[in-house]
């Protein structure tokens, strides 16, 4: 039987309304679309690191999870759930539980990419039978934008303005899905909000039923922090992906996989033009910073074709 | 019959765990515990537990483990020392609020800096608000002791807080020594079995744990954890009785050693009150009422039971093997001179911080303080309240 949102969607939600995420974010978005990708039959149990989507989604005594969910701090998600999965391992093994559970990690950038970098690493070299899913919306929202190694370069965050002596962030964003990769897990991918989410709940899917460490990144989009209309989340999206900004790939036990490669790539200013963070970067005289943006992301695609070849 | 066997305090606490058999161990290198999770290692190799071995890549992850397994519903384990604890600062204190009863071997050590691997007790000093449980022990067979004793005083349905069982980086945990173990299904008899009410992997009714909790209930929570450490104080007792009718050997909140008719007396903490005992000894000898408080239990703070203990000394001298920069004193000192505040007739309290680092603790040292608080007896004068001791222009 093939995908269908139809269906999917008809699906008993696994994280309910309520919650007080702001309209249009990408997190609660990519939680919906990868606790779709379960089984209805199976359990689950999120671990969630210290963000947006743990101070919205779970503020005592109301949670909007439908599954057990843990949240201890900003920077061990990852490691708080492999005590979980070991638990579940040696309490299965004692035959004091009989259930299937799948273990689920929520993490935005700057808990996975940043502080929570080691503690990820940790894990995926473990071996633990849990997916990481950074929700990447490329900055701490959070405590009010301020820049990830997440961020890409140029953007306008809150601790790197741009100034007379400054041109937003200095750095180029940091590539994890390939530091994933380079830890030998049987599945890394990355994905975003595209079409009818057939991308990602396939990606979901086999991350949640592939035994072992598997690492999703999603783009999530904020509408805050890129400074762009909640209600143009999907063109977003949509342009990330046809500029090769973000890419969207699977690398399954090491072979790197094309899931889609646009027809006519299109140069990365429309996609940077609709955000106001890059708005600097359309001023007269800043022609250059364009010009670096696109060589930058030329450079990472031509890289990634010749993975995937 | 027991087990006689000789073992240093690391191997000891190792065989308590590989006796308990417990769900989860977050394993981190870090001198001088190291040889727990290594001993344990080899019992996992070996066959002998079923435990879950978890080499995580700091101790940080290795408590985040702990707390992920404990509120799955398994037991977890740990042991560290010195950085090892401070790294997982900010995860202590969410074990205690989650009210995950992990058991933490803490075999104390200097914290840095600068860098010493010794004896001291600024570690765990330093956690000591992070809502654990805290026994200290004198001797590798209390550190044994004490850790067959944990579990059931921190999952009591009335405590439900983690456990710290602390005992002297290789004074102990390395020193090698005669030790009474049990037979293994004793052991595993008198810990019980793990029987959470709620936890993550529960078939009927998932669970949320550590909530975002805002200014309406952030408060009644830290009082639910205050009163916990509360009903900890009876568990504490009631488990020791349990302990000594299937050993013999007595615990309490601490030890007062010749302290029925003692007019000056030291406090102390660990294995330093081996020395002390010997020097209450050489000086009872000689005809001198002194005696000694050997604390057990630092968290909770058996506040009047001590201050029961020292009501009729003329003078004590609080002994902290850690600093606390307070420039007014130690943490022992502090709660200690507090208690007596209650008093209506009090003794005259001194502070010695000693033993940093490793630095030696002597008769001759512990004889110099009883000399202290014979001058403070006789002249009525305190003097200066905050000292150090063993230090080398001293």
């Amino acid at each position: 039987m093939g995908y269908s949102l139809k269906r999917e969607v008809e699906k008993k939600e696994r994280f309910v309304g309520g919650h007080r995420l702001c309209a249009g974010c990408g997190a609660g978005i990519t939680v919906r679309a990868v606790m779709r990708a379960l089984e209805p039959e199976d359990k689950a149990v999120v671990t969630n690191a210290t963000g947006c989507l743990e101070v919205s989604s779970f503020l005592y005594p109301y949670t909007a999870w439908e599954d057990s969910y843990i949240h201890s701090a900003f920077e061990n998600a990852a490691a708080t759930c492999g005590g979980v999965e070991a638990a579940y391992n040696v309490l299965k093994k004692k035959g004091k539980i009989d259930d299937t559970f799948k273990f689920i990690v929520f993490g935005g950038d700057g808990g996975t990419y940043d502080i929570g970098f080691q503690s990820l690493s940790g894990a995926m070299e473990r071996g633990h039978d849990m997916v990481y899913v950074c929700y990447d919306n490329e900055a701490y929202m959070n405590t009010g934008i301020q820049r990830s190694s997440s961020t890409p370069r140029f953007a306008d965050a809150t601790t790197s303005p741009t100034g007379k002596a400054s041109n937003g962030k200095r750095q180029n964003k940091k590539d994890l899905s390939s530091i994933m990769v380079a830890h030998g897990i049987p599945y890394v991918a990355q994905s975003t909000f595209i079409g009818n989410f057939r991308d990602l709940h396939e990606k979901a899917h086999r991350a949640i039923y592939t035994h072992g460490p598997a690492f999703l990144n999603v783009m999530s989009p904020c509408p805050r922090g890129w400074r762009y209309p909640a209600e143009d989340m999907a063109e977003i999206c949509r342009l990330a992906v046809e500029t090769c900004v973000w890419p969207l790939y699977e690398v399954v036990e090491g072979e790197y996989r094309l899931s889609y490669e646009p027809k006519d790539k299109l140069p990365v200013d429309v996609f940077l033009a609709k955000q106001g963070r890059f708005k600097h970067m359309f001023a007269k005289g800043n022609e250059w910073m364009l010009e670096l943006a696109q060589n930058y992301v030329d450079k990472k695609w031509k890289e990634l074709l010749a993975k995937c070849n | 019959m027991s087990i006689r066997e000789r073992l240093s305090g690391n191997e000891a606490v190792a065989y308590a765990m590989r006796q308990i058999n417990p769900d989860v161990m977050g394993a981190f290198p870090i001198t001088p515990s190291t040889e727990i999770p290594q001993y344990f290692a080899q019992y996992v190799a070996d066959g002998l537990v079923d435990t879950e071995y978890v080499t995580v890549e700091s101790e940080h992850s290795s408590m985040s483990t702990c707390i992920g397994a404990q509120a799955a519903g398994g037991r977890a384990v740990t042991a560290t020392s010195s950085c090892g604890l401070a790294l997982m600062f900010e995860l202590l204190y969410v074990a205690s609020s989650c009210r995950l009863p992990i058991t933490l071997a803490c075999v104390n050590r200097a914290l840095s800096g600068p860098i010493n691997i010794n004896n001291d007790h600024s570690d765990s000093m330093g956690a000591r608000d992070a809502g654990w449980i805290q026994i200290y022990a004198e001797t590798n067979q209390e550190a044994y002791d004490n850790f067959l004793q944990a579990m059931p005083i921190g999952e009591n349905p009335a405590v439900r807080l983690p456990v710290m069982i602390c005992q002297d980086g290789f004074i102990t945990s390395h020193g090698v020594e005669n030790i009474e173990l049990l037979e293994d299904d004793k052991a595993k008899a008198f810990v019980g079995e793990y029987n959470p009410e709620h936890f993550l992997l529960k078939h009927e009714n998932p669970l949320a744990v550590g909530p975002y909790d805002v200014t309406h209930y952030y408060m009644e929570h830290k009082i639910q954890q205050a009163e916990a450490m509360k009903a900890a104080k009876p568990v504490i007792l009631q488990v020791a009785a349990e302990f000594e009718k299937l050993t013999g050997r007595k615990y309490g909140f601490f030890e007062a050693y010749r302290m029925e008719d003692a007019e000056t007396a030291l406090v102390l903490i660990g294995s330093s009150a081996g020395t002390a005992r010997a020097t209450v000894d050489k000086l009872r000898a000689e005809g001198k009422k002194v005696g000694m408080v050997k604390l057990r239990v630092f968290r909770p703070f058996p506040m009047e039971e001590l201050a029961a203990a020292l009501q009729h000394c003329k003078a004590v001298a609080v002994l902290d093997k850690a600093e606390s920069f307070s420039a007014a004193g130690g943490p022992l000192f502090a709660e200690t001179r507090s208690a007596l505040y209650d008093l209506d007739s009090r003794p005259k309290a001194i502070n010695y911080v000693y033993g940093l680092g490793g630095r030696d603790f002597t008769v001759d040292v512990a004889e110099y303080i009883f000399g202290q608080l014979d001058e403070i007896v006789t002249t009525g004068n305190t003097g200066e309240v905050y000292r150090h001791i063993g230090q080398r222009e001293v």
